[in-house]
């Protein structure tokens, strides 16, 4: 499996030079300017490098577990835009499905609370079907005891939202060095 | 002429949302938006911010409608959907709309209605002022991008 393009993607996110990582919070005279239109045509220029479609295409793919469409599009986005190919499904019971039917994926992004089967439930399938793609629990959950049981289904990490392009890149930064990939 | 609106426009935008991440309306997500904006998908944040709308306002008319049943008990369908809210609230910045999630979800678990009935009324004010500034922020920069399109007189 040829991996080089996403190292490259990693060294170049990682970098404290990376404007990506700059969020263009500036102080003048004491009040607080955003340049927003200056980032968003910065980003726009940089994105040609880090834009998967054109120029980088990691070999991972990735399934987003979500019941609700405004993390499912943002998710998908982060994903995509670290050149990861991905899916999405709306709950626990659509992931199970989709894994039935053959399909399978080197990252789960995991809702816990979800409609007809929540993350915990549909962890511990995915890992009694014999899956051992990472799966990483995506929640607004904090109290330890429900994070705690979310871990003992079967993830290999736990990410409180709202996911970011950095904790993405700490969740692929283990990823490859687990050697799960 | 032309390129001093659209120069005069963004510096609008940018007093509008220094005052939305003053005012703790806004936090550093909605940055991270910003940043998943480019040539490929030049309108993702307008998209995801109008499918938040759409969802949110699907909620808050279920939480409404809960609370307004007088045999209402069902706190746990109640923060299903506050949880849902607060997730999609904080995936895309909205830190005070999240905030007032979360003390509607202690009230709700604490089967406290009164407590409920207020955290509602807060949220739908909040969330009110939220998607009035988002349209008023989008307007700009849609009118921004006219100003900024038409550059340079038509040569004949």
């Amino acid at each position: 499996m040829e991996i080089i393009p996403f190292f490259s993607i990693i060294l170049f996110l990682s970098s404290p030079k990376n404007p990506f990582l700059d969020h263009t919070h500036t102080h003048h005279s004491g009040k607080l300017e955003i340049s927003f239109m200056e980032f968003g045509a910065t980003s726009r220029k940089k994105n040609k490098m880090v834009n998967g479609n054109q120029k980088f295409r990691t070999e991972i793919t990735a399934l987003v577990v979500d019941d609700d469409t405004t993390n499912r599009t943002i998710h998908r986005r982060l994903l995509q835009n670290l050149g990861i190919e991905n899916q999405e499904v709306r709950n626990g019971k659509e992931a199970i499905d989709i894994h039935s039917s053959g399909r399978n994926f080197d990252l789960i992004l995991m809702d816990m609370d979800m409609p007809i089967m929540n993350g915990i439930e549909a962890t511990k399938q995915l890992r009694a079907m014999g899956i051992r793609s990472t799966i990483v629990g995506v929640s607004t959950r904090s109290m330890e005891e429900k994070v705690q049981e979310f871990m003992e289904a079967g993830l290999d990490d736990y990410q409180e939202k709202p996911l970011t392009s950095a904790k993405l890149i700490s969740i692929l930064h283990k990823m490859n060095h687990n050697g799960s990939v | 002429m032309l390129g001093l609106g659209a120069d005069r426009l963004r510096a609008d935008m940018n007093r509008l949302l220094a005052l939305l991440f003053h005012q703790g309306v806004l936090d550093e997500q909605f940055l991270q938006l910003q940043q998943l904006q480019d040539e490929s998908s030049p309108n993702f944040v307008s998209e995801v911010v109008n499918i938040y709308f759409h969802e949110s306002e699907k909620l808050l008319r279920n939480l409404r409608g809960l609370l307004m049943d007088r045999e209402f008990t069902d706190y746990k369908k109640m923060g299903i959907h506050l949880n849902q809210f607060m997730g999609s609230s904080s995936s895309i910045g909205a830190k005070r709309v999240r905030n007032v999630c979360v003390a509607f979800r202690a009230a709700s678990e604490q089967n406290n209605r009164a407590g409920c009935l207020r955290a509602l009324e807060l949220l739908e004010h909040e969330y009110c002022y939220l998607k009035n500034k988002m349209h008023e922020l989008f307007q700009l920069e849609q009118q921004r991008l006219l100003a900024a399109g038409v550059r340079y007189p038509m040569q004949n």
